[in-house]
């Protein structure tokens, strides 16, 4: 799995879930978004230390689907890229 | 009662509970989250006994019905919108939490509350039970899906979860029925408040996340394995090139059935209809009665009545779409195009449901938070070419297309035509939301969020409940407001008497009013037969039908029907500019209605109409000289 760690600048220290292939498996780090959508987002799984898996996605890759809890969400791109990442141990492919 | 003090104890007093229900119904509240199965339960439980009205006071749907208890005694279900929590945020979210709470106004609070939850998806569904519970009104927790969770080798102890949650769990599947008998016991039953053992602090998600999780352990649940059959599906159909393919081939499908494959039932409403209505007519003694019979009801009604079958195969295929869980990969599939014109995917599902009918897709964007966004969706939803324009379509398109094949025997030139106008309303909803959301409503984004359910085979008793619903709806339009204004036209059609009798039908009141607008649509390509056609379509699109029907039907030269004398009047230019015109005019009253109420005034309904109608003027103008 590839993914961009190793950035000087400490705001692309996270990698988000843009970032994640189909396949690919992380853990959840943080929702940089405003209180009442990240409240929204963890009430569908989205919860810190949980684990993501990148699915199937709309032709051009956005909206993408993603596994969190037993359940799979479509997020569009501009919403993925706030939620920040880190590797998981189990990468599944 | 007010003199006796004890009436347990007295053997002729009902109980105080007893003689209160007798009176009315309890009432029991539905809830739970999206994708629950909660509708399929509802219909379950309730059958033909449904009602749709407003909550009092906002404009979201509210969905009640009886239900007959084991006992004799009636329950009044109330449907509640599909939430995930109840932290008042959303329109949805803050009236389910009222109801249940007693507090929303002309609503009373339920007695009890059945609470839907997917057993395939425990942990997060059971974050909804800690706010219910701790309502202390009595609840049953409903697991719904049984069959899923067996069949995929998930599973979990009941009454260990019962003693966890201090109330009782139903583990049954509303589809096949299994396990329902245990809701009914629940209703009939004595309905004790729940007790549970803990519950997390309801603010905090990760904790009730938490929370749940430890419910779940204790009830020893095991996760069923994924959805195998699902994952293969979407591996077709939202391949990057096969799942567009598939979304064009089921678009495809649903409009040549509408088209062809529905002839024959349209045939046969065709010929029972005129047959039981001539004979009624032929036993009425008295000539006026007789003629206002067969022409406002059997020509004018009729014509119109002959498309039920093609709205209902329309509402089928909705429905079968919805149901089967299809329709949110087609979103999925379609949200760049919606988010290129600056709206939200979730304007989408209200746009969806506009090709049935612009009024609930109205008041279904209440879900949308954003206010500018709400109204974007709102101005534009009529645009979406709804099943009052499919006769008018379908009529014209008939009578001035001749049906050839052009992509082998499945796409016809009449399919491509009514592709053609769906495609037409799509472009102008489109741009008019790009107009909007890039000047007078442009806002911020919200995140798009989009659940992708299992797929699940749709339910006959699901569609067809849903089916009899339209089918009463458009049975009713017919026999009220259309009835009425061909009613009044076949009047306006026989005044003045001249010399006692009815003048020729250019000179009567009706053909005034037409040759008095004729000036105004000549550019158009129409005559004043059509012009009185469309002014009564202002009431409802189909109405055009009937009233073309009983003008034309009044003539006894006529013997040919409604799409020869169609041929007569309006030339293949004129044909399409009627075509265009019915694409983008705002002809309907109740849209118009449901507007200023969701708005809260008569600004945007009257810039609306205004828009629209100025649209459908130039579009048949431009059309009519294009073609002709």
């Amino acid at each position: 799995m590839q993914l961009n760690v190793n950035k000087s600048q400490p705001e692309t220290l996270f990698a988000t879930l843009v970032d994640l292939r189909r396949g690919d498996a992380a853990v959840l780090d943080r929702i940089d978004l405003p209180g009442d959508d990240a409240r929204r987002l963890m009430e569908l799984g989205f919860l810190p230390g949980a684990t993501v898996v990148a699915a199937q996605s709309a032709p051009g890759g956005d909206p993408r689907v993603f596994r969190v809890d037993g359940s799979e969400i479509a997020l569009r791109r501009e919403t993925a890229r706030r939620l920040k990442v880190r590797p998981s141990k189990k990468a599944t492919r | 009662m007010s003199e006796c003090t004890d009436c347990r104890s007295c053997p002729t007093a009902p109980e105080p509970g007893i003689l209160q229900s007798d009176a009315r119904p309890k009432a029991v509240a539905l809830i739970g989250p999206p994708n629950s199965g909660k509708t399929t339960l509802f219909n379950r439980l309730t059958g033909l006994r449904q009602k749709v009205a407003n909550f009092p006071g906002v404009t979201v749907e509210q969905h009640s019905g009886m239900a007959e208890l084991p006992d004799g005694r009636t329950a009044r279900i109330i449907d509640l919108p599909g939430v995930y929590s109840l932290s008042p945020r959303s329109e949805d979210e803050r009236i389910a939490h009222d109801v249940l709470t007693g507090a929303h106004p002309g609503t009373e609070k339920p007695e009890a509350i059945l609470l839907v939850l997917d057993s395939t998806n425990l942990h997060r569904h059971l974050m909804l039970a800690a706010p219910i519970l701790s309502l202390g009104v009595p609840t049953l927790i409903i697991l719904n899906m049984a069959d899923d969770l067996r069949n995929r080798g998930g599973h979990l102890d009941l009454p260990a979860l019962e003693a966890q949650l201090g109330a009782p769990v139903a583990l049954i599947s509303a589809r096949q029925g299994e396990g329902v008998e245990r809701v009914w016991e629940f209703l009939a039953g004595a309905m004790p408040a729940p007790d549970p053992i803990e519950l997390p602090v309801l603010h905090d998600v990760p904790k009730c996340r938490q929370w749940a999780g430890r419910m779940g352990a204790h009830a020893s649940y095991l996760p069923p394995a994924p959805p195998k059959w699902t994952r293969r599906l979407d591996s077709v159909f939202l391949h990057p090139v096969g799942g567009p393919l598939v979304f064009a081939a089921v678009v495809l499908l649903v409009f040549q059935t509408i088209f062809s494959y529905a002839k024959p039932l349209m045939d046969g409403v065709t010929w029972l209809f005129e047959a039981s209505g001539n004979w009624f007519a032929g036993q009425i003694p008295w000539p006026l009665v007789r003629s206002l019979v067969e022409v406002v009801w059997v020509k004018g009604c009729g014509s119109v009545i002959v498309f039920l079958p093609q709205v209902l195969l329309l509402y089928m295929f909705i429905g079968i779409l919805e149901d089967s869980g299809y329709l949110a990969r087609a979103a999925l599939i379609a949200d760049r195009t919606m988010a290129r014109v600056g709206l939200q995917g979730k304007s989408f599902i209200p746009l969806l449901s506009a090709y049935a009918c612009a009024v609930p897709a109205i008041m279904a964007t209440r879900t949308i938070e954003n206010k500018r966004d709400r109204f974007a969706t709102i101005l534009i939803a009529p645009f979406m070419t709804c099943s009052a324009r499919l006769p008018v379509y379908l009529l014209i398109i008939a009578a001035f297309l001749p049906d050839r094949p052009v992509l082998g025997r499945f796409v016809s030139t009449q399919t491509a035509a009514m592709l053609g106008l769906y495609l037409l309303g799509f472009v102008a909803a489109v741009g008019t939301a790009r107009i909007l959301k890039s000047s007078i409503l442009k806002s911020g984004r919200t995140p798009f969020l989009l659940e992708m359910p299992s797929y699940r085979w749709p339910t006959w008793q699901s569609i067809g409940l849903r089916l009899v619903d339209r089918a009463k709806v458009f049975l009713r339009r017919v026999g009220t407001v259309i009835l009425v204004v061909t009613a009044i036209l076949f009047v306006l059609t026989k005044l003045p008497l001249v010399h006692g009798a009815a003048p020729p039908i250019e000179n009567s009141l009706a053909g005034t009013i037409g040759r008095t607008i004729e000036p105004v649509i000549r550019p158009l390509g129409f005559n004043w037969k059509i012009g009185i056609g469309l002014i009564t379509s202002l009431a409802s699109r189909e109405t055009i039908i009937s009233s073309l029907g009983s003008i034309y039907g009044m003539d006894p030269s006529n013997k040919a029907g409604l799409r020869q004398a169609l041929r007569r009047d309006l030339t293949p230019g004129g044909a399409l500019a009627l075509l265009v015109f019915f694409a983008f005019a705002m002809q309907c009253v109740s849209t118009i209605a449901v507007v200023r109420r969701e708005t809260g005034g008569w600004k945007w309904p009257a810039l609306q109409f205004a828009y629209m109608s100025v649209l459908a003027y130039a579009g048949a103008f431009l059309a009519f000289h294009i073609a002709g």
